[in-house]
């Protein structure tokens, strides 16, 4: 969100305004006194057009600053809630520039897009008028020293009263996207200020999981619990690769293509059964042990839209048999809680054997499958029953 | 013949005392690979001890650098099990010694870090493979990974994926035919081969009939490996995509593979590649049965 932006921003000295984040109109109102003048309530959610759907608002005074943030806090801007506004002094640009650091996967490089012609869609200006916006590539070898910055500033043609200040910026902005690991870091609008004052109104960093992951437990912080997916929260403590979303069949796979393509083939199966589609996407990698299986099946059976579970084993590493005993654990630790049809498919190694053994379970709720287009259209078939 | 990896192959393991590396170690020693040794800096004079098929311990040397480890075996390929935080090292120190195939199995490198590894290594002598991926088997020949040995044997098929279990669910449809090379590029969002390399490869590789190209919603690899297919490829490919339900915005576990905005989806992947002649299962089992018309038709 933009006030997390924004205090990246400040950690790593490029020049921004924090302002003052706050949860109720009371407290935007205070907000405002404390500030002084003219305000902006901003609502702070992931998504942008903030502005085009009625978020972000002038407040000339601090009854009005209480009047939009009542106004802001709880309406909803691309199907997220607002929670949260940021009251910042106004201070209206003179011109807004933009800028940002990215991954560019396709060139296994860095990127750094650059316009002077910046505040609105960076997409629409590289449409209609692409020579504004400039693409310059970054060795993650070499980075961006004060002579890269000069050429990317130049290049970019920020204007000679706000020059060295870009210079500036642009090895701030390089700071914070290599020592945060970020996979972007967007500054939109970059605004001249009156006094040609250069400095970031609005912002953007999109931080790499696995790198916070690694080396930096302080990320976790910007992470807002209440705005999580209940079912993703309670997936993320139990250590699983977990994604709600709109359906009826559960999903468990081992391995992210494999349970992508389970998504795919119980989708199409949807279309034969009422259109039932894929619950959940859910990883839960090669051990497939009876607790990970447990809690991968507890996961699934409390969300209340799920009709049926498709399981989809391949025994590579972890031979059937092995799966079969998980399965069999699992329902055992969930005994009456495990409510819901199940559809399992395995295949691989040992299949003979781990079918074998749940043939032998003979367990009310599991229907044991051949394949992965029968397991699908079977799932989909018990969901829309 | 095959790609990058074959019989001759002197591989030895980087992180072999950890839990992944020794429990893979057994499995590639046991697959009848040449595994000559492995390195640990801090169990460097140590040795291993893994059974062959057959039953015989075989012993393996823990050296202190992969230098060391290349100079005393002859090693050329390395697969690396190196913890995420200190992956990086492990491929620079690999590159260095100048090893000529460095199979990365880690998961979970930040991106950076191999964003780093890929510019150090330019102009160098190392072919990177990974990370975040399965390795590379040929089979009957050699295993350089995690993929299971067991699956299938020597045949006229070449398979490259983003992701592992696609990898064994295709070699496991196709075990009738068998496999020259399968190889796991990885599902991150910068790897050190792509699908384009491996296709050239294959291109190049006598052994090779028929190419299995297996994709994944996120970047535009599939996009890419498509243009060049029509230019380069003159053997034939079928192709498979996975994520046509995935939505936008969310990572679907492997960390490159995500729909951001209308970019990556499954549909534009699939449609670059039909463009260009390319067969695309709706499915796995649907994919193979098109490899299959075109086995059986040789």
């Amino acid at each position: 969100m933009e006030y997390q932006a924004k205090e990246l921003f400040a950690k790593h000295g490029v020049a921004t305004t924090l302002g003052v984040v706050v949860e109720t109109a009371e407290d935007a109102k205070a907000a405002a006194e404390q500030i002084g003048g003219v305000t902006v309530i901003k609502a702070q959610v992931k998504a942008g057009g903030r502005g085009k759907a009625g978020g972000v608002k002038l407040a000339k005074t601090a009854d009005e600053a209480f009047e939009h943030a009542s106004n802001i806090l709880g309406m909803e801007i691309k199907g997220l809630r607002v929670n949260r506004v940021l009251v910042t002094p106004a201070t209206p640009p003179v011109e807004e520039y933009y800028f940002s650091f990215l991954l560019d996967r396709s060139n296994r490089q860095y990127l750094c897009i650059a316009s002077v012609e910046g505040g609105v869609e960076i997409e629409e200006v590289a449409k209609t008028n692409p020579d504004a916006v400039k693409q310059i590539g970054i060795d993650p070898g070499k980075g961006v020293d004060a002579a890269k910055a000069r050429e990317i500033a130049t290049e970019a043609k920020f204007p000679e009263a706000v020059f060295e200040q870009a210079v500036e910026m642009i090895q701030a902005l390089y700071k914070t996207f290599v020592e945060e690991d970020a996979t972007l870091v967007e500054v939109n609008p970059l605004a001249r200020l009156e006094g040609d004052k250069l400095e970031a109104l609005d912002g953007k960093v999109s931080l790499d999981e696995n790198a916070s992951e690694v080396r930096h437990p302080e990320h976790e912080a910007f992470e807002i619990r209440e705005e999580a997916d209940p079912l993703e929260a309670k997936a993320k403590d139990l250590g699983l690769n977990y994604v709600k979303l709109d359906g009826q069949v559960g999903i468990i796979g081992n391995g992210a293509g494999l349970v992508m393509s389970t998504l795919d083939v119980v989708a199409y199966a949807g279309e034969n059964h009422g259109g039932v589609k894929p619950a959940n996407f859910l990883d839960i990698g090669g051990g497939a042990n009876a607790q990970v299986m447990a809690n991968g099946l507890d996961v699934i059976l409390n969300d209340a839209q799920v009709k049926s579970v498709f399981v989809n084993v391949f025994g590579g590493i972890t031979a059937c048999d092995e799966v079969a005993n998980g399965i069999k654990g699992a329902l055992e630790i969930l005994g009456d809680n495990a409510t819901k049809p199940l559809v399992v498919r395995l295949d691989g190694n040992n299949v003979e054997l781990g079918r074998q053994i749940l043939n032998e379970l003979n367990h009310p709720l599991v229907t044991v499958v051949d394949t992965m287009d029968g397991g699908a259209d079977k799932a989909a078939e018990l969901a829309n029953a | 013949m095959s790609i990058y990896l074959n019989k001759d192959s002197k591989i030895i393991v980087q992180g072999i005392t950890g839990g992944m590396g020794a429990k893979h170690t057994a499995l590639m020693v046991d697959s009848g690979a040449q595994i000559v040794g492995g390195v640990n800096a801090r169990k460097a004079g140590t040795t291993v001890t893994h059974k062959d098929h057959d039953g015989n311990d075989v012993e393996l040397p823990v050296f202190a650098t992969v230098a060391e480890a290349m100079a005393a075996t002859g090693a050329n390929v390395s697969v690396a099990f190196v913890p995420p935080a200190f992956t990086k090292d492990a491929c620079i120190e690999a590159v260095d010694a100048e090893i000529r195939l460095l199979v990365v199995i880690t998961e979970g490198v930040p991106v950076q870090d191999t964003a780093e590894v890929w510019s150090y290594l330019q102009g160098k002598k190392t072919r990177m493979i990974g990370p975040n991926c399965p390795g590379i088997i040929t089979p009957g020949e050699s295993l350089a990974g995690i993929t299971p040995h067991t699956i299938t044997g020597k045949g006229p098929v070449g398979l490259v994926s983003k992701s592992g279990t696609l990898t064994y669910q295709m070699m496991y449809e196709l075990k009738d035919f068998g496999f020259s090379t399968a190889i796991g590029i990885g599902g991150d969002p910068i790897v050190g081969t792509t699908h384009i390399d491996a296709l050239q490869a294959f291109q190049d590789d006598p052994d090779t009939e028929i190419i299995v190209m297996i994709g994944e919603i996120g970047g535009d690899a599939e996009e890419r490996a498509a243009a060049y297919i029509k230019d380069n490829i003159t053997k034939p490919v079928v192709g498979y995509v996975a994520g046509f339900t995935a939505p936008e915005g969310k990572t679907m576990g492997h960390a490159g593979a995500i729909v951001s905005g209308s970019a990556g989806t499954a549909a534009a992947k699939k449609e670059a590649l039909e463009a260009v002649g390319v067969k695309v299962g709706k499915t796995p089992s649907e994919t193979a049965a098109l490899a299959r018309e075109i086995l059986n038709a040789r």
